[in-house]
């Protein structure tokens, strides 16, 4: 009687435990959620819309126009998915199906410290090394372009990249590739016509996941990208220096003075940068979930 | 014991296979004619799928796999050095237990083998389309909706559909693995009529999914238990008489 008693103190407790550190992990994100409100939405009133989403961000001549940083943002991203896409695949592809087992249980794990690496140590190693490439390479005036940045981007996010791609390609059933080798495919035809395909909304996951990754990286993109927040609407635009939300935030912050409408601005951008990843990661969230749905393919 | 035709269209000598160290199937030798339904059966486990995955050499990409003895079509090894394996598999079909279209429309599952294959003119895509779904007897239930999901027809329907796909590369042997299991009786009907009009054209080999299904349909058995080949005769005496006590006391259902 007394155990009995004595073990439902304790279902009690842990309970309690686990229900608290459950809650508490939605508490601090919405926290941070409504700080990130509370400093960046004044920033809406006190500048209006017209010099916001303008062409020119010069603080110092209260021109805080969000349209260059954003699209430098995106124009870097999207390059890196482009570049780590067909890599990131090939590799999953690779390692999944073509490596041979002692090969795969090398490249797995080196794959896995790939994404280990600080940040920082790849901007130092895109300044010293990948920058006076591009420069040469291209021709571009100076090294520090949007171009070694989405290289640099592209090579962080292909770790997450390959291992989501890589469990999208091991979900695909035995059976298919059965049937497909059984119709007389080749082992690539069975890959690429079959395996690939099915996997497809994996794959789709991966990219996204890659790119939200990508889109919030901050010191890397800060040291190689240049920083200049000029437009990036001409075609050369990939090859010259580009300013991102992320690097706008960390390069100017520690220098604002609270409260001021520079600070609120900087927040802004916090809240812009916020809603895209959160769009991004709802839009592999239901990926999966629409997947998920359809029973995968069995 | 019979394991000697004249021209057999498969031969199967001494195969022997053992998977991480332990054997599936023992000293298996025997002949397979052509033009008739030669059916594997026995209890679960005892290496029937196996030996089918063999002929068309699907269990190739399993690893930790041995295999002794030799397996020949029409008189050549196809375990020979430089058989070209994409060509064994369109000579030799599988249907597989589960119906498993591939992703898209019916015209696309059934022309999924060809189009592997290369075949481009769209007059003789066509017609394959209409010949597969006749000999799968499909033809009538989904000639109206040829370019409608595949994953929308009734299991039956897709199994017929998954046979349609292997008869689309006008193999010479169809390999049946259960094709009916998952299917209920009126389906498991259609399918197994479609198998007497396919044997006028193909060598059939098709492990059963039941004792009955076998008399039903094969044209010749062997009884496979534990990886052993017990007893093979011709025509369907060994459901009625057969000579090893083992496979009397499984026929007629005292165990397995």
């Amino acid at each position: 009687m007394r155990k009995g008693s004595m073990s439902g103190w304790g279902e009690f407790v842990v309970e309690t435990l686990v229900r608290v550190a459950g809650f508490s992990a939605i508490g601090f994100v919405l926290l941070i959620f409504l700080f990130l409100l509370r400093e960046g939405v004044p920033a809406f009133f006190e500048v209006v819309p017209g010099n916001l989403f303008g062409t020119r961000w010069y603080p110092t001549f209260d021109l805080f126009g969000t349209l260059p940083l954003v699209l430098g943002s995106l124009l870097i991203t999207i390059t890196a998915i482009v570049i780590a896409l067909p890599l990131g695949v090939a590799t999953a592809v690779f390692v999944r199906e073509v490596a041979p087992n002692w090969a795969r249980e090398i490249l797995k794990p080196m794959i896995e410290v790939l994404a280990g690496i600080p940040s920082v140590v790849l901007g130092f190693f895109g300044m010293t090394l990948v920058a006076p490439f591009v420069r040469q390479v291209f021709g571009a005036p100076t090294g520090l372009t949007a171009f070694t940045g989405a290289l640099i981007l592209a090579y962080m996010a292909l770790p997450t990249l390959i291992s989501v791609a890589e469990d999208a390609l091991d979900a695909v059933p035995r059976s298919y590739r059965d049937a497909a080798l059984a119709m007389g495919a080749t082992q690539w035809q069975t890959i690429w016509r079959v395996v690939v395909p099915a996997a497809r909304s994996g794959i789709v996951t991966a990219v996204l996941l890659g790119m939200g990754r990508a889109i919030g990286e901050t010191m890397a993109v800060m040291m190689v990208t240049g920083n200049a927040a000029r437009m990036p609407l001409t075609l050369d635009s990939l090859f010259r220096p580009i300013r991102t939300m992320t690097a706008t935030i960390a390069a100017e912050m520690g220098e604002v003075a609270q409260g001021s409408t520079h600070y609120h601005a900087l927040f802004g951008i916090g809240i812009i940068l916020f809603v895209l990843t959160f769009v991004i990661n709802l839009t592999a969230a239901s990926a999966l979930f629409q997947k998920r749905r359809r029973g995968g393919l069995r | 014991m019979l394991t000697e035709i004249a021209n057999p269209k498969i031969r199967i000598e001494h195969v022997s296979y053992a998977y991480d160290g332990e054997m599936v199937l023992r000293d298996v030798t025997l002949d397979v004619p052509a033009n008739a339904v030669t059916a594997f059966f026995g209890p679960a486990g005892g290496g029937k799928t196996t030996l089918l995955r063999l002929i068309n050499r699907l269990n190739d990409l399993v690893d930790g796999t041995q295999m002794t003895g030799r397996i020949s079509l029409d008189g050549q090894d196809v375990y020979a050095l430089g058989v070209n394996i994409p060509q064994l598999r369109r000579r030799v079909g599988m249907v597989f237990a589960l119906p498993l279209p591939l992703p898209g429309t019916i015209r696309e599952n059934v022309l999924y083998g060809p189009r592997l294959a290369g075949e481009r003119d769209r007059s003789r895509l066509e017609e394959i389309v209409v010949r597969s779904l006749r000999q799968a007897a499909l033809w009538d239930e989904v000639r109206d909706r040829l370019d409608g999901p595949a994953s929308a027809l009734s299991g039956g329907q897709q199994q017929r559909l998954c046979i349609a796909r292997s008869l689309a590369l006008e193999p010479e042997v169809l390999l049946l693995d259960e094709p009916t299991s998952g299917l209920d009786p009126i389906s498991t009907g259609k399918v197994e009529e479609s198998l007497l009009e396919l044997k006028q054209h193909y060598t059939i080999i098709i492990v059963p999914h039941s004792v009955q299904q076998a008399a039903r349909v094969a044209d010749h058995a062997a009884f496979i238990l534990m990886g052993d080949l017990i007893e093979y005769q011709p025509g369907k005496k060994i459901f009625t008489t057969p000579r090893d006590k083992r496979t009397e006391d499984y026929v007629t259902g005292r165990f397995g």
